[in-house]
């Protein structure tokens, strides 16, 4: 069966291009892709990724607000009774990234991350459940 | 019937100048411009060559460096570092909440309050962003969309209560609502609201603030959001002429309120493109204004911009080469005319710009202006074979976006943006383009130094990198907190009930009662939610 990922922006960061890529290069990849679109919250994002039973949530952050809302949405899914790994995407300093894994993010890709590194970082995130 | 070159010669003439003699470093003498006597020339008619006929030998571009983080008073600061570097502009930078038009204790606003701009709740804020900087003599842009008729109105009502009027405020306003819809997306209120807002900050600012922009027609975001160079400058122009057309139907004259609108392109790292892009869309404009909008006043004809370098373009990988990347970017806003220019900081791939940073960019654009003699020479590069040939293609490839605009339009550029944006034409356009350009990453085939070549080096210290703690967002919540148990509620109550009223019936201009709400520190987001209860919200389909 397919891969099944949500990927979404939570918050009020409207950058939409990382995102949009993200989810063709993972459809071009034989992921199953769904797109939540903006300004959704860590319970709205929670409550579709369990509807529409992912295997992985896939973030995408630019506004600096992850430290705030990367972890929300863990604790949202745990809230709910899931565990569905989150990857975080976008611009993350490197010394969050540590803070970020030791919250619950299962990974975090970095501006420039190549295609191959984002599929495989996502396939590797869903193996985790 | 004089010859273009006298037309040119007799304007050039009545220009001050900066400088008595213009020579290379050896010593030869320069023309202020070169070319046949036929041919264009700058500060003349479609005006490819530059709105004015001196060009910078009359005045350097404006160093318009954008900034804005956590609160009004780091804000303040950076402003006055940036003064006394010899920066002469100011463009502030609004967090995200004050983009959405949210107060800081808004429950959305969690964890984004100071982040990505300056926080702005009420006038108090607005009095503390701009404390000790003398706005009758400094410029100041504010970059702002959706809310951005309240951003004027504090703005206004800040300095009036400084003792300078309206009338002395130059400056500019973003205010360019359309582009929100098709690449930023910081939007609120539906399309046809939005513009009723542009509308009433158009006729206001043109008959009450002689010295200000009203609208900065922009394409950087467009571009950013991963448009191609052509459809950055075809869905600008198209942006602009809509605006123009909304204008007209409001009944105000074209030359009345043409002459203060003022664009915004991005400089990207195609040298050669982004330099045709510049001259083309002087000359798209000035003869758009002149054949279908009926101007005859030659301000309203020439195309004036703003210029920021690709944010895009920079690398979180081996960030200090992107301080040549925004060079190279700098110099083709340079040598396309441009009239202000903000140059990136080498961190921004990795944070909001440290100090040491946005220094170092500011230094970029003077060793540009002071160093290079670059800017002895309009247009220095008319005339090239190439440079011609690419800005005719620019032009073509534009006027065949705009046939299309227009006919989602029904004959109207105007609808035909509102269509294209409800329609998600433009935004599917521009994730079309931004994923075929990924593509090329990706294969290899688009080389990025230091992403998918060149990678010695990436695993290197990092930089020092601007922090912004959450100290910030329960600063700025308690400074709101103060600000509302300080005020008369009863007038507030009073003031929100009249500019909801007013919201409902469109013959009215919203600007004097946000003036006034301001005044009696109304704060963001409730002028914003007393409009949105008769405008409602939009909401984007998620399209991938």
């Amino acid at each position: 069966m397919a891969l099944r990922v949500l990927v979404a922006k939570v918050g009020l960061d409207g950058h939409d291009r990382g995102v949009k890529i993200v989810a063709r290069l993972l459809r071009d990849a034989g992921i199953e892709v769904i797109y939540t679109g903006l300004f959704q919250t860590p319970e709205t994002v929670a409550a579709a990724a369990i509807d529409e039973d992912v295997d992985v949530i896939g973030l995408s952050m630019l506004s600096g607000a992850h430290m705030t809302l990367a972890p929300l949405v863990v604790e949202s899914l745990r809230a709910r009774n899931a565990n569905i790994p989150v990857v975080v995407g976008g611009i993350v300093p490197n010394q969050d990234i540590v803070l970020l894994q030791e919250l619950g993010i299962a990974a975090v890709l970095g501006p420039g991350a190549p295609a191959s590194e984002v599929v495989e970082t996502i396939r590797k995130a869903a193996l985790f459940t | 019937m004089t010859n273009s070159r006298e037309q040119w010669e007799q304007q050039f003439n009545s220009s001050s100048l900066r400088d008595s003699s213009f020579k290379t470093m050896s010593g030869i003498p320069l023309d202020p411009v070169y070319g046949p006597s036929d041919g264009e020339f700058p500060g003349i008619y479609p005006y490819t060559r530059g709105p004015y006929a001196s060009m910078y030998r009359s005045k350097i571009w404006t160093m318009r460096m954008f900034a804005g983080f956590g609160t009004a008073d780091d804000t303040n600061k950076r402003f006055k570092d940036i003064i006394s570097s010899g920066g002469d502009g100011l463009s502030t930078a609004f967090d995200m909440p004050t983009l959405l038009g949210l107060d800081s204790d808004d429950k959305m606003s969690l964890g984004e309050v100071g982040r990505c701009g300056v926080a702005i709740d009420s006038i108090e804020d607005m009095l503390d962003l701009y404390r000790d900087i003398d706005l009758s003599k400094i410029t100041t842009s504010m970059t702002i969309n959706s809310p951005a008729a309240v951003m004027l109105a504090m703005f206004v009502a800040q300095a009036e209560s400084n003792g300078i009027p309206r009338s002395r405020l130059g400056g500019t306003l973003q205010n360019d609502i359309l582009k929100e819809y098709q690449a930023q997306k910081e939007f609120v209120f539906p399309p046809r609201q939005g513009m009723r807002l542009v509308r009433d900050t158009i006729a206001f600012t043109s008959a009450e603030m002689p010295k200000w922009h009203s609208i900065s027609i922009s394409g950087y975001h467009i571009r950013e959001a991963g448009s191609t160079a052509a459809e950055e400058l075809a869905f600008t122009l198209a942006n602009g002429f809509a605006y123009v057309e909304l204008a007209k139907q409001a009944g105000l004259d074209v030359d009345a309120f043409a002459p203060r609108l003022s664009f915004f392109f991005n400089a990207h790292i195609d040298f050669f493109e982004e330099i045709a892009k510049y001259r083309a869309a002087r000359r798209i404009w000035a003869r758009w204004m002149n054949l279908h909008y009926g101007s005859i006043n030659e301000k309203s004809q020439q195309l004036k911009f703003h210029t920021q370098t690709a944010g895009v373009s920079l690398t979180a990988q081996q960030p200090e080469v992107n301080i040549v990347r925004t060079t190279i970017e700098a110099l083709a806003g340079v040598l396309g005319g441009t009239q202000s220019l903000h140059t990136n900081s080498m961190d921004e791939a990795l944070a909001l710009p440290s100090q040491r940073a946005a220094r170092i960019a500011l230094r970029t654009q003077q060793v540009i202006a002071h160093e290079t003699n670059v800017a002895h020479v309009a247009d220095p590069l008319g005339g090239s074979w190439y440079i011609e040939e690419l800005t005719d293609e620019m032009e073509k490839r534009a006027e065949q976006i705009f046939a299309e605009i227009m006919e989602m339009g029904s004959g109207s550029m105007l609808d035909g943006c509102i269509n294209g944006i409800e329609e998600n034409w433009f935004q599917g356009k521009i994730a079309d383009s931004a994923y075929e350009l990924e593509r090329t990453f990706n294969s290899g085939q688009r080389i990025v130094v230091g992403v998918n070549r060149f990678q010695e080096g990436n695993d290197e210290d990092d930089l020092a990198i601007l922090r912004i703690t959450n100290e910030d967002e329960l600063k700025q919540r308690r400074r709101l907190e103060s600000v509302r148990a300080s005020r008369d509620t009863g007038k507030i109550d009073v003031v929100l009930a009249r500019l909801e009223a007013e919201a409902s019936d469109p013959t009215i201009n919203l600007m004097p009662t946000l003036i006034d709400a301001s005044n009696n520190r109304a704060t963001i987001g409730e002028m914003m939610k007393a409009m949105g209860n008769v405008f409602g919200r939009h909401v984007e389909v998620p399209t991938i």
